[in-house]
């Protein structure tokens, strides 16, 4: 087991570098950089740029320099935990971004929770009552789900939340919490807000969630084995629950790697509806001011938020089936 | 009652026809084996009635784009300043209890000072007959020729707006017809983008293996592995804001199209895997076919069904990716009309409350998304042999 895990993080390293190359390549690409659009951005306020200051900045962060020796400070930097600097914020990343990158794990954890507690009981019950009108309704519910641009589910929720039960959405937490340290009261109202969110970020997920956990336990309770159990008396549940469902447990784990990257997607464009304090509004930001290094940070995170999911599923997979080898040759 | 057999001993009975033999006549024409393979697969994909109903759908939808300025009651410069914010018109049939045909009635605005927006109401005196194959606006048909025919108009001197008008007094129904243009194109080429990218590097990797196809697959896994909207995100910002709207779309579409082969390679590698060690790839190479030809000729066609399905389901997706990038501001910019602009021009919260005919835009995007989806399941399972 632990060999399987050593080599499940193994062959990590080699995809995070890949990501990390890439990541820089992107934020690389835009012609120009941040101090030439900050630049033209005072002229045309009719004020001088601080050219002091953005020659200090500049040298200090190389921009002068190769490219191959910026992408190698960038990632050695990230090792040491120096994620760079915000020139938009004036402020290294590392302190820019504040709570964000946890509230951005909190939001997509619990939205993975919201999409299992859902997506179980209606997948099972669409699987077990194929072509009934349960299943039609629940499946057409779904569609639509998958089908409403997500944005246009968050303005509308946002919308109706206010006017049904008078909480006015947007945000993770009360504003006077914001910049705040975490303590119980700002737990609680984190807690109150962030489940409108969480609703409308899943709601997609969950469909798609639905339509492969029954294609699954379709295929499973066609099987043989099905009809021996039936055949030797054993009631509908027991049958049921018995063994397809085992079969299909597995699979809502080793699922959250395709799960995982729409969430994280569908969270970043609600969080910009909604303006939660997650990485989603600042990173668009920082992507339109060509703030390279907070750009940068949040794309690496993002992609490391959603490898480390699916590390950590294809280990509790392992854990869980024990058809899967744990030589590190191929997954069963 | 002769029995078949003849007695013991006597002479069999040799009997051959003179006729010549024609298997197929022998056989049946209706016979299953001698169905072609896409009628055999038409067979199977005309039982999944939804399918159907959605290709239909969907193949109406994209021949109206051919002629969205003759279906679209108004052009897209048009503009009528006098009805700002207008609410639909409904279509009466009866006026006064008499029949008149499909009509509206006129609209009158007054500015109700205490909430300050504008009140329209029906003025029901005033009969708006439509008129259908009329003269209506001129419009330039894709530089080929002006003409001003159209399904639909306004009575003369009237002015319709089915699903009402915008901040700048457009008709959103006309406006709705014109975005179907590009936002429909561009799922389309963008899946035909990734489609020519994933069986290139696909059936390279699948048919080379080695090491090209390791490299393929690690950045597989790359690229899936960053969530798509981030990806999408940063890759449009690069887009410069001094190109031409023409411009930004095509390089929407390329991004849409790049980050999406890599399900495509997938796909294609897998199944090129399995059938390169088939008798006749052997049977080609024996006889001295290139590479490049065994791929084109031998293999793709063998996995193409399964990537047309494939591809079907994604085409919904990168539309839906489009709205969503024009949205955060990143995709697409006015003067363009697609679904995503119009979306975006719907999304304050005062719009939901006072203007919702605003959001009408999300119908058919929802039901295009939809029809793409039912269309590409009933698609795998036409192609997939096990059902």
């Amino acid at each position: 087991m632990l060999r399987y895990i050593a080599w499940r993080i193994l062959v990590m390293v080699p995809t995070l570098v890949l990501i990390s190359m890439l990541v820089f390549a992107i934020i690389e690409l835009p012609p120009g950089d941040y101090f030439e659009s900050y630049i033209q951005e005072l002229r045309v306020l009719g004020e001088q740029a601080d050219l002091q200051e953005i020659i200090e900045l500049k040298a200090r962060y190389g921009f002068d320099d190769p490219l191959p020796l910026r992408y190698f400070n960038w990632v050695t930097g990230m090792l040491h935990g120096d994620f760079g600097y915000s020139f938009d914020y004036r402020m290294p990343v590392s302190d820019v971004v504040g709570d964000r990158l946890f509230l951005t794990i909190l939001v997509s954890v619990l939205t993975i929770a919201f999409t299992w507690i859902v997506a179980f009981p209606i997948g099972l019950y669409s699987a077990t009552h194929q072509y009934s009108w349960g299943d039609y309704g629940l499946t057409f519910l779904g569609l639509i789900g998958i089908a409403i641009p997500q944005f246009m589910i968050a303005i509308i929720m946002m919308y109706f939340g206010n006017i049904w039960f008078g909480i006015s959405i947007g945000h993770l937490m009360d504003l006077e919490y914001l910049g705040q340290p975490m303590s119980w009261d700002k737990a609680v109202s984190i807690a109150e807000h962030i489940w409108i969110p969480v609703i409308i970020i899943g709601t997609g997920g969950t469909a798609a969630m639905i339509r492969r956990l029954r294609a699954n336990l379709l295929d499973e309770l066609r099987k043989q084995y099905v009809t021996t159990a039936r055949a030797k008396g054993l009631s509908p549940a027991k049958v049921v629950v018995k063994y397809p469902l085992r079969m299909a447990l597995n699979f809502f784990i080793a699922d959250i790697g395709s799960l995982l990257p729409a969430i994280i997607s569908g969270a970043e464009i609600t969080a910009i509806v909604l303006s939660l304090e997650t990485t989603g509004p600042m990173l668009i930001r920082a992507l339109q001011a060509q703030d390279m290094y907070l750009a940068g940070s949040f794309l690496m995170f993002l992609a490391f938020l959603t490898v480390v999911g699916v590390l950590i599923s294809d280990i509790a997979l392992a854990l869980l089936d024990p058809r899967i080898r744990l030589d590190g040759t191929r997954r069963g | 009652m002769t029995n078949p057999l003849p007695r013991p001993g006597a002479p069999l009975e040799h009997y051959v026809s003179a006729s010549p033999f024609e298997p197929a006549e022998e056989q049946g024409a209706g016979a299953l084996s001698q169905n072609s393979q896409m009628r055999i697969m038409w067979r199977k994909f005309r039982r999944h009635r939804i399918a159907l109903a959605s290709g239909i759908f969907l193949l109406i939808a994209y021949l109206s784009l051919l002629v969205t300025e003759f279906l679209a009651p108004y052009t897209l410069e048009h503009r009528d300043l006098d009805f700002i914010y207008a609410p639909p018109q409904q279509v009466h049939l009866f006026h006064e209890g008499s029949f008149v045909g499909p009509f509206v009635y006129g609209q009158s605005m007054t500015l109700d000072m205490d909430a300050l927006r504008r009140v329209y109401t029906d003025d029901t005196a005033d009969v708006q007959k439509l008129r259908f194959f009329c003269r209506g606006e001129s419009y330039d048909y894709f530089g080929l020729f002006t003409a001003d025919l159209h399904l639909v108009c306004p009575a003369e001197g009237g002015r319709m707006s089915l699903l009402g008008t915008d901040r700048l007094g457009r008709d959103v129904l006309s406006r709705i017809l014109y975005g179907a243009r590009i936002s429909l194109t561009i799922g389309l080429l963008g899946t035909a983008v990734a489609f020519a990218l994933g069986i290139t590097i696909g059936g390279i990797a699948g048919y080379r293996g080695g090491t090209f196809d390791m490299a393929v697959q690690r950045l597989n896994e790359v690229l899936q592995s960053i969530p798509s909207i981030p990806l999408w995100m940063a890759l449009a910002a690069i887009i410069p804001v001094s190109w031409s709207p023409i411009l930004v779309y095509l390089g929407i579409t390329l991004i849409l199209g790049m980050l999406d082969w890599t399900g495509q390679a997938r796909a294609v590698r897998s199944k090129i895997f399995a059938l390169r060690e088939e008798d006749y790839v052997v049977a080609a190479e024996v006889m001295g076919a290139k590479p490049a030809r065994i791929i084109s000729r031998h293999l793709i066609p063998g996995v193409f069904s399964h990537l047309i399905a494939s591809a079907s389901l994604s085409i919904p997706a990168m539309i839906l990716g489009e709205t969503a990038l024009t949205f955060l501001g990143l995709g697409l910019r006015p003067p363009i009309t697609s679904w995503g602009i119009l979306l975006t021009e719907a999304r304050g919260i005062e719009i939901i409350v006072l203007y919702p005919w605003l959001l009408w835009p999300v119908v058919p995007v929802s039901l295009v998304v939809l029809a793409f989806n039912f269309l590409g399941d009933g698609l795998r399972d036409t192609v997939d042999p096990y059902r």
